[in-house]
């Protein structure tokens, strides 16, 4: 018997005693010392120890005034970089577009991106050909980085799934409606990648209102468990329809919630977008290099509404949104690029134009096709037509 | 019933590396059933996946590991706690190939017990094969013996698009049977003529056919076993019918809405005019799933389907 235990067991016999006898004989102040001497003694043989203490990282490379850390900044040629202002500018073009497309009734219900160009093209950059995509429904700028037709995306918005397909050599799922539906879906690819020994990580899309979903939860918990190749990329764009933030949890951060399931989670400056790629570089990296899951919770800002079918001034502020908007992505990188020499008028005409041409060529090809085929349901409903599909297609 | 739906796994296991199983249990127990026996000892720890407990992720990341090119079978560990996979099932795997235009497809099997009669506790015997039905895009596969559970879940597993395999409790270890080792498939979406008959067309699936085959002694009845209930092999069915002119449907899920139900309408309306009598269900009643010192009650009986059965032959 240690010294410890010893005196352990005779502290624990001495205060059962005088609990079990004398107790209840003594009153008031007495009674109330006995306890707190007991309590001291038990606290000083089993004290509370911190078994697991945990911090939380933020990210921040570029500023509203387009400065930035040099320390963190990713190395990137000119170029790149240039691709970076280019891609997002022709992403805003292409949503602005689509937002005039529905108020004429040229296209259904859409989903905006504008203030998120930088979470997804900055993550969209950072992935391979080879690597496998799960967006949600506001990733436009993700399907236009990794060279999704555009026309397609009008075309499924549209209402027509053929917009759905992507091409064979590129990894990317059809947008998920059902919120965070689609994380099973990451992990499931990620572990089937682990399987078989690819090298290929899985980048999934969200945004805040998904870490409510239990399968946010379940997807997440399974990731961490197997230490599967994935990215969890939530744009957290402070609002889930009408629903804010603080309302979705009382965490003070999401990027802490990868935190219990045993990975590392990072909250990136969401509308910086060196900050945006070099964190989701260097997650993918580690995922392929075996080091298990990341979440990075990118720190955005919704500024459009929901959807075409909302109206986001019956429930927020105008100065929220105004206040948002003096950080926008796009403007800061500008700034740095002004900076460096890298932007002039004239270059941001150009690249205006050229995101403007081939905006309108996409809306030409998207309403130049041909309403789908009515066989097309049946024919793809199961590999083959059964029985009573083959009536259907009779009888329609 | 139980070594033939294992043997299915390991042989297909062993025919293909793609083919892998993830479910609660399914590993070091091999099963609550003890259906993946000995699969992790034989395949390890990659091809045989103790997930955590948590159903939609068990069906989704098999979602993820289909569409990736693996051929996932999915357990859950019961039917009656398949209800939060069944997003994942119904807006995902049922819609994969159509949404994306065949780009992308989903050849998952999800294997889960289901029906009552074993004294499980609650939730554990339910027989809700119908809301699958009622999801395009799933076939719906229930064996009746251990000769063809194996042949089903082979091709099951063969199959280009998800397939939702039901295998009932109570025949797991109920019946004895020559299943042959290697490879040999029973085809989906083609019923079973079990006996044939000239007076009336019994059809029932899963453990319900062993209870048909008792009542309809004394009756020249046919019958059949429908295998797989999505794709439904209407041909079977209505050949059978315009020949009796009678039909008597069992199952053992509640009656509104079961599939009994889509059956009888169906029937209806194509070979109505074949009809000697109304085509009569043989249900468990519109209630909740009683515990077990009540499920005989709950569950369709031999005198049950006896009385159904002399009842259109009245007409």
């Amino acid at each position: 018997m240690t010294a410890n235990m010893k005196m352990f067991s005779s502290s624990l016999l001495r205060h059962l005693l005088i609990i079990a006898e004398d107790f209840y004989s003594f009153s008031g102040e007495k009674r109330k010392q006995l306890t707190d001497e007991y309590l001291h003694d038990m606290l000083l043989l089993m004290p509370e120890k911190i078994i697991e203490s945990f911090s939380v990282k933020r990210l921040d490379i570029l500023d509203e005034q387009g400065e930035v850390d040099t320390s963190l900044m990713p190395s990137l040629t000119d170029d790149q970089i240039k691709r970076m202002y280019e891609v997002m500018l022709l992403a805003r073009t292409f949503d602005q577009r689509a937002l005039s497309l529905q108020r004429e009734g040229r296209i259904g219900t859409y989903a905006s991106i504008l203030g998120q160009e930088a979470s997804q093209i900055g993550s969209a950059l950072a992935l391979e050909k080879t690597d496998w995509v799960f967006p949600s429904f506001r990733e436009n700028g993700v399907y236009i980085t990794l060279g999704h037709p555009p026309h397609m995306i009008l075309q499924y918005w549209s209402g027509d799934e053929r917009g759905l397909r992507t091409t064979e050599d590129k990894n990317i799922f059809p947008v998920c409606i059902p919120v965070a539906s689609h994380l099973p879906h990451a992990v499931g690819a990620a572990m089937a990648a682990k399987y078989r020994k690819d090298r290929t990580a899985v980048a999934a899309y969200f945004g805040d209102g998904g870490t409510s979903k239990g399968d946010f939860h379940e997807a997440l918990n399974f990731a961490g468990v197997f230490r599967l190749p994935v990215v969890f990329i939530c744009q957290n764009n402070q609002w889930a329809i009408s629903v804010p933030r603080e309302k979705q949890t009382s965490s003070k951060t999401i990027a802490q919630k990868a935190i219990a399931y045993g990975f590392q989670g990072i909250q990136v400056d969401g509308n910086d977008i060196f900050a945006v790629y070099r964190a989701t570089k260097e997650a993918l990296d580690r995922a392929k290099g075996g080091e298990g899951p990341t979440l990075i919770e990118c720190f955005t800002y919704r500024v459009s509404d929901h959807t075409t079918a909302d109206d986001a001034s019956r429930y927020r502020k105008k100065e929220e949104v105004e206040a948002w908007k003096a950080k926008d992505p796009l403007l800061r990188l500008r700034l740095y690029m002004e900076k460096k020499g890298l932007w002039t008028a004239e270059y941001q005409k150009e690249v205006e134009l050229r995101a403007r041409a081939e905006v309108d060529e996409a809306e030409k090809k998207a309403e130049s096709i041909a309403p789908p085929d009515p066989r097309d349901m049946f024919t793809y409903t199961y590999a083959a037509l059964t029985q009573r599909l083959l009536r259907e297609i009779k009888d329609f | 019933m139980v070594q033939a739906i294992n043997l299915a796994l390991r042989e297909e296991m062993q025919r293909d590396k793609d083919v892998l199983i993830l479910g609660e249990d399914v590993g070091r127990d091999g099963g609550v059933f003890r259906v993946t026996e000995g699969l992790l000892e034989q395949f390890g720890q990659e091809r045989v996946v103790d997930t955590p407990l948590a159903e939609s992720v068990i069906v989704g990341a098999a979602i993820g590991m289909a569409s990736y090119g693996l051929r996932p079978v999915a357990e859950i560990q019961f039917l009656g706690f398949i209800y939060p996979a069944m997003d994942q099932i119904s807006n995902h795997s049922s819609r994969l190939r159509s949404r994306s235009r065949g780009r992308y497809s989903c050849p998952l099997v999800i294997r889960a017990p289901y029906g009552a009669g074993i004294k499980a506790p609650e939730h554990h015997s339910e027989s809700c094969e119908a809301l699958f039905c009622h999801m395009p895009g799933i076939k719906v596969v229930m064996p009746s013996s251990p000769y063809y559970a194996k042949g089903l879940l082979i091709s099951s597993i063969r199959d280009p698009d998800p397939v939702v395999f039901l295998e009932s409790t109570r025949l797991y270890r109920l019946i004895k049977e020559e299943v042959p080792e290697g490879e040999y498939t029973v085809p989906l979406e083609k019923a079973r003529l079990v006996q044939e008959g000239k007076d009336v067309t019994v059809i029932s699936w899963g453990f319900m056919l062993h209870r048909v085959l008792q009542a309809v002694e004394g009756f020249d009845a046919e019958v059949i076993d429908l295998m797989t209930l999505n794709p439904l092999d209407e041909e079977t069915i209505y050949g059978s019918v315009k020949k009796t002119g009678r039909v008597v449907i069992v199952n053992e899920a509640p009656r509104t809405g079961s599939f009994g139900s889509e059956l009888s309408a169906s029937i209806a309306e194509d070979v109505m005019l074949f009809l000697k009598s109304p085509v009569m269900r043989v249900s468990a009643y519109d209630t909740v799933l009683p515990l077990p010192r009540l499920e005989d009650h709950y569950m369709p009986s031999v005198e049950k389907i006896r009385k159904a059965i002399a009842d259109v032959m009245k007409y």
